[in-house]
């Protein structure tokens, strides 16, 4: 019922939930972990089945939350699949050489974790394969193992997946496990050794965002499992709601803050590009050709079909069997591998060109008819319905409203010549290059092949480091999950020091103590502005500053004022002071990085000068006794120092397979 | 005088960009299940008991339709992206432009859902 009419007929209501801001619930477990998503879900299991009791605390539900709640069509990475055409160690190297910046750490953990991570979902009950055989002899299906591909029908390397119930199955088993579950709590603050900035990670405090409760999270190890901060350039609350992005609302960053604030070390935090933010249309709910719609067919305005390129920029003769299978010599196509040898096919690259001179007409359409049946059937039915927010929103939503993929034929939103066709939330904008976002390569806290940081006792899951999507959230997850039991073992409880617990409620409930004051909204869309004018395409020494002053000042000003009404508003409003220190660490790390980095999209009016690629390094920040240090780390600090000097000797000695009981990545069930 | 189904009352503006969740209030139980799946809290509980949740921070949605997805009630809730979230389809054969939301629409489409 909208709140409105309920007001108009009822008054006023009372806030449903118990008021208890300040009260405390102490909570105790060998390891804690912030996040419940894909990551913090997988690192919970894999922790509680080496047997660390574990604690999870999520903003949200953690029965839906997460980028990965409402579902998950695709699954990257599965090159351990028995129909593979590539081992992880020829896949690494491949993908290593287009983004010289590419957590490959991460990475060959995904590469030789993630098959292994969807057959450990299919014991929980997901389904996986093609078990009702609803798509018997397909192309894209292996009549054996059943299993159903996306993109490359030969390389087999991306599996499609009915993933919409994995969120509830990882659910299930956490609580199979006797894993506690606080939702509604989000992490506001790590709780440190003695309350100093750079000593042992011993926990975290947390806020329910319903009742306004403080907890007091004790454990031998805290797993960061946040994801990436999103929607720092741009809150289009009043366009699409919070956000039209692909990531999770609840993103704000919580996460990277409290890691920040505790003297953790960031590396990549300059990287972000252009966004589509509120221009963009709700993921997959547009014609297209990519992704979740690969390999649609696309007509123009007038019927006639868009040209398909092959790797070379010539014409893609052969329809949808051409797009979906090797050229001759190929071995795999990857739609993650820039190399063009291995490179999806996509429109000619003289469309742009076309469209302006009138070849083909706007709008586009998505021409489902026009395919095969199976393919018509697995693109509008079983990607759109189990990807992210297309279930309801999308396939209900049209099918109900008439939309019939046999007949009908959806359109592609207008966009530049460039966009076009193309429809997803992090294609080419049509508007301003300032408006940004951290995207899949982001960056967070530092971590090496323990997935621990620079503090003892905090480690880090999931999409936070160089790298991301799905499969790298839960395969990073689990990977983890093994890595902090293991860790845990030897480890005492150190006692949270109680100054430092007091000095964090004082932060937390002080806008309680305001009357009237601005509203947490107009905050929010200032820092936007902020981060916009002072942080976008074009940085340098004078506009960075000139940002720092401006967070700080809007921190100290506006944030100390804001107005709240109850615990849901206290939570918003905490969140902003989240996004002030967020912007931040971008702003130090794109200060600390001198020069101009084409990789990165770092643009610096004041040093043009572009290192070679082989010359480049990642550039850290972290806080220290008042002070921003930086440094710089060689590219390819994974298999350096302590480390082993290659991939799979690192992964052999890190990846905590010495307590399975089989050899399956972790299932040690 | 014009009547009017609504009396004129001091109220802020309607909350934008839309009312992402409806209930059929015939049929809802008001058992909270879209309440608790909710990542942002966009409902709260009615407090008056067994009916639908209200709708308090719609600017808040993302959209994702885990409320509907979830509803254990067949057509006790109704999700609802935001105008300027729509785009229209085609009818490949005869070139007529359909959206939702507009009156006489064609009938449901019975395709399955895997």
């Amino acid at each position: 019922m909208d709140i409105l009419d309920f007001i108009r007929n009822e008054g006023i209501p009372k806030w449903p939930y118990p008021i208890e801001y300040g009260e405390e619930t102490e909570d105790s477990s060998d390891v804690v972990i912030i996040g419940g998503g894909l990551a913090g879900c997988c690192a919970a299991i894999h922790a509680a089945r080496r047997g660390a009791s574990v604690t999870v605390i999520e903003k949200g539900s953690t029965k839906r939350s997460g980028s990965a709640g409402p579902g998950i069509d695709h699954w990257e990475f599965a090159v351990t699949n028995p129909c593979s055409s590539t081992t992880p160690d020829e896949m690494v190297e491949i993908m290593g050489k287009g983004d010289i910046f590419e957590a490959e750490h991460l990475l060959y953990v995904a590469l030789n974790e993630s098959f292994d991570t969807l057959l450990e979902f299919e014991e929980m009950g997901l389904k996986i394969r093609d078990t009702d055989d609803d798509f018997k002899d397909a192309p894209f299906r292996d009549e054996k193992s059943k299993l159903l591909f996306a993109y490359d029908y030969d390389g087999k390397l991306c599996l499609r997946i009915f993933g919409a119930g994995l969120k509830p199955a990882l659910y299930k088993e956490m609580k199979r496990l006797g894993v506690k579950i606080y939702d509604r709590v989000m992490g506001t603050s790590l709780l440190t050794e003695k309350g100093e900035q750079g000593r042992r990670v011993i926990g975290a405090t947390g806020y329910n965002v319903r009742t306004g409760r403080f907890y007091i999270f004790n454990a031998k190890a805290t797993v960061i499992a946040t994801a990436k901060p999103v929607r720092l350039w741009e809150f289009g609350s009043e366009k699409v709601g919070s956000a039209s992005c692909f990531q999770d609302v609840n993103c704000t960053g919580e996460g990277h803050a409290m890691a920040w604030k505790a003297g953790a070390k960031f590396v990549l935090m300059e990287r972000n590009i252009p966004y589509m933010g509120s221009m963009s249309y709700p993921p997959f709910s547009t014609g297209n050709s990519r992704t979740t719609w690969f390999p649609c067919n696309m007509v123009d305005a007038h019927g006639k079909p868009l040209p398909w390129g092959g790797r070379y920029g010539q014409p893609l003769e052969g329809g949808v069997h051409a797009r979906t299978h090797c050229g001759e010599g190929q071995k795999f196509l990857y739609q993650r591998v820039q190399d063009p040898a291995y490179a999806l096919y996509g429109y000619m690259p003289d469309l742009p060109e076309r469209i302006r001179n009138g070849e083909f007409r706007l709008p586009f359409y998505a021409d489902l008819p026009s395919m095969p049946d199976e393919e018509r059937d697995v693109i509008f039915g079983m990607m759109v319905g189990n990807e992210s927010k297309t279930r309801t929103p999308v396939f209900r939503k049209l099918t109900q409203a008439g939309f019939n993929p046999d007949k009908d034929m959806l359109q592609a939103n207008i966009d530049s010549p460039e966009g076009s066709g193309i429809n997803t939330p992090i294609a080419p904008p049509s508007n301003s290059p300032n408006i940004r976002d951290a995207s899949f390569l982001c960056g967070g806290p530092m971590i090496g092949w323990e997935m621990k940081t620079n503090l003892e006792g905090l480690f880090i899951a999931g999409n936070q480091t160089g790298t991301g999507c799905a499969a790298i959230a839960a395969t990073t997850g689990r990977y983890c999950g093994r890595s902090v039991a293991k860790y845990v073992k030897d480890k005492d409880f150190i006692n949270p020091y109680r100054p430092q617990i007091d000095e964090e409620k004082e932060r937390i409930y002080a806008p309680l103590k305001n009357d009237g004051g601005k509203g947490w909204k107009e905050v929010q869309i200032g820092l936007c502005r902020v981060m916009q004018d002072y942080c976008g395409q074009y940085k340098s020494e004078e506009i960075l500053k000139t940002g720092l002053w401006w967070l700080n000042s809007i921190r100290e000003n506006e944030i100390k004022n804001l107005s709240v009404n109850n615990p849901h508003e206290l939570a918003r409003v905490l969140e902003c002071d989240t996004r002030v220190t967020v912007g931040e660490i971008i702003m130090h790390n794109s200060l600390a990085r001198k020069t101009s980095c084409p990789q990165l999209d770092f643009k610096r009016l004041d040093n043009s000068e572009v290192k070679a690629a082989e010359e480049e390094s990642f550039i850290t920040v972290q806080q220290a006794d008042g002070k921003i240090m930086s440094e710089e780390v060689p590219l390819g600090y994974w298999l350096m120092g302590d480390f082993e000097p290659t991939l799979a000797e690192n992964y052999k000695k890190y990846s905590c397979f010495e307590d399975s009981n089989n050899g399956l990545g972790g299932n040690s069930k | 005088m014009i009547e009017t189904k609504k009396n004129a009352v001091v109220l802020p503006n309607p909350a934008t960009p839309c009312i992402p969740i409806t209930f059929n209030e015939e049929i809802c139980i008001g058992c909270n299940t879209c309440v608790d799946v909710c990542r942002a809290d966009v409902l709260l509980p009615n407090p008056v008991h067994g009916k639908p949740p209200l709708v308090v921070y719609p600017d808040e949605c993302w959209f994702c339709g885990c409320c509907v997805d979830d509803c254990p009630v067949e057509g006790a809730s109704e999700f609802h992206h935001p105008l300027n979230q729509e785009i229209a389809w085609k009818d490949k054969k005869t070139g007529e432009l359909f959206r939702v939301g507009i009156k006489n629409p064609p009938p449901p489409c019975t395709k399955k859902l895997y």
